[in-house]
């Protein structure tokens, strides 16, 4: 049943995403895919506009999952399951247990699990970007114009424009070059 | 503590609702956040420095201090910052129904903003400018994702298991994707946090 599937799923990403809304990704596209509820093109599609709107991105992707399974019940069921666990232990730590953190067996589990949040995330960009390089299995040329273009803004914006640009003005600047690649139709 | 008012409906919107008891108002906290959240683009870091402004200089609803704690506290819990942020000042100022109407005033600007483009998401992709500017920003996606693990990494403590934690969570990650294999990011995340927890057992000074 799709409610009680969404409402599992995304209390399970709910509760491992440590290090904030970049570590949701992974997880949300590890639930959202072995669940089949999108394809990986719209789901990519999805975390572009999550970036660009307003919130967190790890609320605007389960209120989207939510919504185009099982419309707006689904959404809110999707919404409250990804926040509850984090809510829950919040208060958890400030009625209960003050001192969870200072715990040296917490600190120890949370030590080897950070650094792993990290490899995970930068393994989702780097094969995202890979992905998107081909196009039905094909390599897409302007996909790949594009793509070294904005990773040389990454690397050396500082030095080329003397600023980096923010998540969101990278997104921008990637539709406007989808635009301008790909034409204006 | 008022014996409740015999009117149900006037009671809550009296005293729960507006406040008449305990200071802060649940509306307040809820209208504070949501604004917090509509205004906010990108999560993360970038509504820390809102959040801030909003609690610690406006409504000195908490200390400096304490926000400097609740980063701690918010970043080794699970969650986006700003919804562990909302939880723990809506607690402090109102309790229990205190936290939930801060955490569902950052949720709510979201929700609508996103269920609304749920709704129109398929006929915009209809026209070939719009389809054409998410090509181009599925490229986009997976640089900025790669980006933000980069900063990320600059704060791993550089120790030598943290640093083979990170080769360890990047190269099995690739692989399951790679392969299509069907491994949890979850279960590396427990895998290594075992592993920590083996090594570092019992022990201070963690190196966080």
């Amino acid at each position: 049943m799709i409610y009680l599937e969404l409402l599992l799923g995304f209390l399970r990403v709910g509760c491992f995403t440590f290090g904030g809304g970049y570590a949701a990704i992974p997880l949300i596209r590890d639930v959202v895919l072995s669940y089949g509820w999108l394809t990986e093109e719209r789901l990519t599609y999805m975390i572009a506009v999550s970036e660009g709107t307003p919130g967190p991105i790890m609320i605007n992707l389960a209120t989207y999952v939510g919504s185009s399974q099982a419309g707006f019940l689904g959404a809110v069921l999707a919404t409250f399951s990804v926040v509850f666990p984090s809510f829950c232990v919040i208060l958890l730590i400030l009625i209960l247990l003050k001192n969870l953190l200072q715990n040296p067996n917490v600190k120890a589990v949370l030590a080897g699990m950070q650094p792993c949040v990290v490899g995970i995330i930068m393994a989702t960009g780097a094969f995202m970007t890979l992905k998107s390089l081909r196009t039905g299995g094909v390599l897409d040329v302007r996909s790949v114009v594009i793509a070294l273009i904005l990773g040389v803004l990454v690397i050396w914006g500082k030095k080329l424009i003397k600023r980096n640009l923010s998540a969101i003005q990278l997104i921008l600047l990637s539709a406007v070059m989808g635009i301008l690649f790909y034409g204006i139709g | 503590m008022k014996k409740a008012n015999p009117n149900g409906l006037a009671f809550l919107l009296d005293y729960v609702i507006l406040g008449k008891i305990g200071g802060v108002c649940l509306l307040e906290l809820f209208l504070t956040f949501a604004k917090i959240g509509l205004f906010t683009i990108g999560g993360g870091y970038a509504m820390v420095a809102v959040i801030e402004d909003a609690c610690v200089n406006q409504k000195k609803w908490i200390s400096h201090e304490e926000m400097m704690d609740l980063l701690v506290i918010a970043e080794s819990t699970p969650g986006p910052i700003a919804i562990n942020c909302s939880t723990y000042i809506g607690y402090r100022k109102r309790g229990i129904w205190g936290a939930a109407a801060a955490t569902l005033g950052t949720v709510t600007p979201s929700f609508v903003i996103i269920f609304i483009i749920s709704m129109f998401l398929d006929n915009f992709l209809e026209i070939t400018l719009i389809a054409n500017a998410f090509r181009g920003m599925k490229a986009g996606v997976g640089i900025v994702i790669l980006n933000a693990g980069w900063k990320m990494l600059k704060k791993v403590p550089k120790t030598a298991m943290s640093r083979g934690i990170v080769i360890f969570g990047f190269g099995a990650m690739l692989l399951i994707n790679i392969l299509s294999l069907r491994i949890s990011a979850i279960t590396l995340m427990l895998l290594t946090g075992f592993l920590s927890l083996a090594v570092y057992r019992g022990k201070e000074g963690v190196q966080k």
